[in-house]
């Protein structure tokens, strides 16, 4: 199981040392200002080796640019962070970290090389890179080796985007909101992927607004809102779900009637007993997405 | 092939293993850079192809008129669009494919990978010593069969020839890296690059000759590179007496290398200063 409920303040460079055995990623009071917007605002997080994590919220929420100083393309204006025991603000001087590490951008970043061209140089860059075959192979990428990138569609330029960032082999995979944009169908088949990565042990750190996509494929989900973190847990229990209370509503001729019950089958039965009758009788439980939206709504 | 001969090379077994080293990863990006520029006909039409079409058009409009001791304006038109070809895939081009670059993210992705930021302007001194030659190749066919112009004759000429094209493409290269900076977006690029380029091509004895530039504006040329270039480059190409042509009356080759060598230096502090891996690099 994954850590959680670690302490907070007070340990920083001296703790490194021992949570890097299991804590891949830790952060602690991160905090980033664009001018007059906060954009992160005091966030701490433990991703453990081999976990999927999902920073789950909405747009504007501080996701990006979470996963963007954790890449080492931004600076934090404080706080602690540390990925695979290092700063990821020194990473333009680290190039073994960045070894370590791999990042899914969703970009067409030389449309004239062909999906080979592009896997087969980005394979270069890496002390010990994957096969470049069976890389197109797992991306779903066979029989487009000679595509140039531009020729290929949407979905295929998203396949290749995640080759380029799994061919070096890394310990710990970055995706910002990786399925933006797809169809269902393409969806599952993209979520089908990351699971597989996920079961060779890579740690994954992926960013998404779709809740449907935190819950299928997160070990662990933290809600960001307003750049704070509102939530943190597996998603079956995300915001007290799972105790939370059930609703029984029904018709009666006044209107509508709404009991709140953590025993609804034995409401249910009492007030068949007493009504007989119970048109419009519906039981119900907050959905993830009731949770979420109410994790969302209360920072707003 | 890269890739795959490397892998091969790292045995399992190695702990540590080293990171590929900054010479064979840049080598094989520039194998890519060019096999990407030559691909993309926009680029090759606007860089490669351009000043060949130009040498052509200006040639035959103007190219047989005769100037004294039988030189021709073709001979001297072929000499200075040398240089304009020059600056078009030394300058202009990195100047257009590195904002372009670091517009659509490639750049970003680049810096994302364990690369050696070497490695990436390996390749593009390949892509513009390729191109270049090239060029210069080109434009010399096409003025050798169309506008009488003859190869350098003297081993001196051959000489002046290689260090004004090395001084004048490094400078240019590294002006066009440096002023990739300044252009926000890719549709702005034209005018932050392409206009005070072809500007330049006017007024330093490119698509004008020199004599027939004013003198104000002979005087804002000598400031830049490109007029010393294709100054340097008549040297080369040209007889030695149509030195008095020129309104120094002479080839100038003493300041023509410190010009260069003053903007080499130049370009390569503010390369230093100025280069951004990222759109909006973040402090």
């Amino acid at each position: 199981m994954p850590p959680s409920g670690r302490c907070v303040a007070g340990h920083e460079a001296s703790s490194l040392d021992v949570m890097s055995d299991e804590s891949v990623i830790q952060v602690r009071g991160l905090r980033k200002r664009y001018g007059t917007t906060t954009a992160i605002d005091g966030i701490d997080l433990d991703v453990a080796r081999g976990e999927v994590f999902a920073l789950l919220g909405p747009n504007g929420a501080g996701k990006t640019t979470t996963v963007e100083i954790l890449e080492g393309y931004r600076r934090r204006d404080s706080g602690t962070a540390s990925v695979l025991g290092e700063d990821p603000a020194e990473a333009s001087r680290n190039r073994p970290w960045r070894a370590r590490i791999g990042i899914v951008l969703q970009l067409t970043t030389e449309p004239e090389l062909t999906v080979a061209e592009m896997i087969r140089q980005f394979a270069g860059y890496y002390p010990r890179p994957r096969d470049p075959g069976e890389v197109i192979e797992l991306v779903g990428l066979a029989g487009l080796e000679g595509r140039r990138a531009h020729q290929l569609s949407g979905g295929q330029q998203r396949r290749l985007d995640v080759a380029l960032g799994i061919v070096g082999r890394p310990e710990v995979l970055f995706l910002d909101e990786p399925t933006t944009g797809f169809d269902p169908e393409a969806r599952r088949q993209f979520w089908d992927l990351i699971r597989r990565l996920a079961e060779d042990g890579s740690t994954i750190l992926l960013t998404t607004h779709y809740l449907e996509e935190a819950e299928a494929l997160a070990d662990r989900v933290a809600v960001l809102a307003a750049g704070q973190l509102v939530a943190l847990g597996e998603p079956a229990t995300l915001g007290g779900r799972a105790a939370s209370d059930a609703q029984v509503s029904w018709d009666t001729p006044d209107g509508r009637r709404t009991v709140s019950t953590t025993e609804p089958a034995r409401v249910v039965v009492e007030l068949a007993a007493q009504y007989g009758d119970l048109p419009g009788l519906t039981v119900t439980r907050p959905s993830l997405e009731d949770v979420y939206l109410q994790l969302i709504g209360a920072s707003r | 092939m890269t890739a795959s001969s490397f892998s091969e090379e790292i045995s399992p077994a190695a702990s540590e293993p080293r990171l590929p080293g900054a010479w064979r990863t840049g080598l094989a990006r520039g194998r890519l850079e060019v096999a990407a520029f030559f691909r993309e006909r926009q680029t090759v039409v606007f860089v490669f192809a351009l000043p060949a079409v130009l040498l052509v058009l200006l040639g035959s409009i103007f190219g047989h008129q005769k100037l004294s001791y039988g030189i021709t304006v073709g001979q001297l038109f072929t000499a200075g669009m040398i240089a304009g070809g020059i600056g078009s895939t030394s300058f202009q081009n990195l100047g257009l494919s590195i904002a372009a670059e670091r517009e659509r993210g490639t750049l970003k992705r680049l810096r994302g990978t364990p690369m050696s930021p070497a490695a990436y302007f390996i390749g593009k001194i390949v892509l513009v010593f390729v191109c270049t030659v090239a060029e210069v190749l080109v434009l010399v066919a096409v003025g050798m069969a169309f506008y009488h112009l003859r190869l350098p004759e003297s081993a001196a000429q051959w000489w002046t020839l290689a260090w004004v094209f090395t001084l004048g493409t490094v400078a240019c290269s590294l002006l066009g890296i440096a002023i990739s900076s300044l252009s926000r977006s890719a549709t702005n690029s034209f005018p932050v690059i392409g206009l005070p380029f072809i500007v330049l091509q006017f007024i330093s004895g490119v698509y004008v000759p020199f004599n027939n530039v004013p003198r104000w504006l002979q005087e804002v040329a000598s400031l830049f590179p490109l007029k010393w270039m294709s100054q340097g480059l008549r040297s080369a190409f040209l007889p030695a007496r149509a030195a008095v042509l020129e309104p120094a009356h002479s080839w100038q080759h003493g300041e023509t290398a410190l010009v260069l060598l003053v903007w080499v230096a130049a370009g390569l502090v503010l390369c230093l200063t100025t280069f951004r891996w990222q759109k909006n690099q973040d402090g």
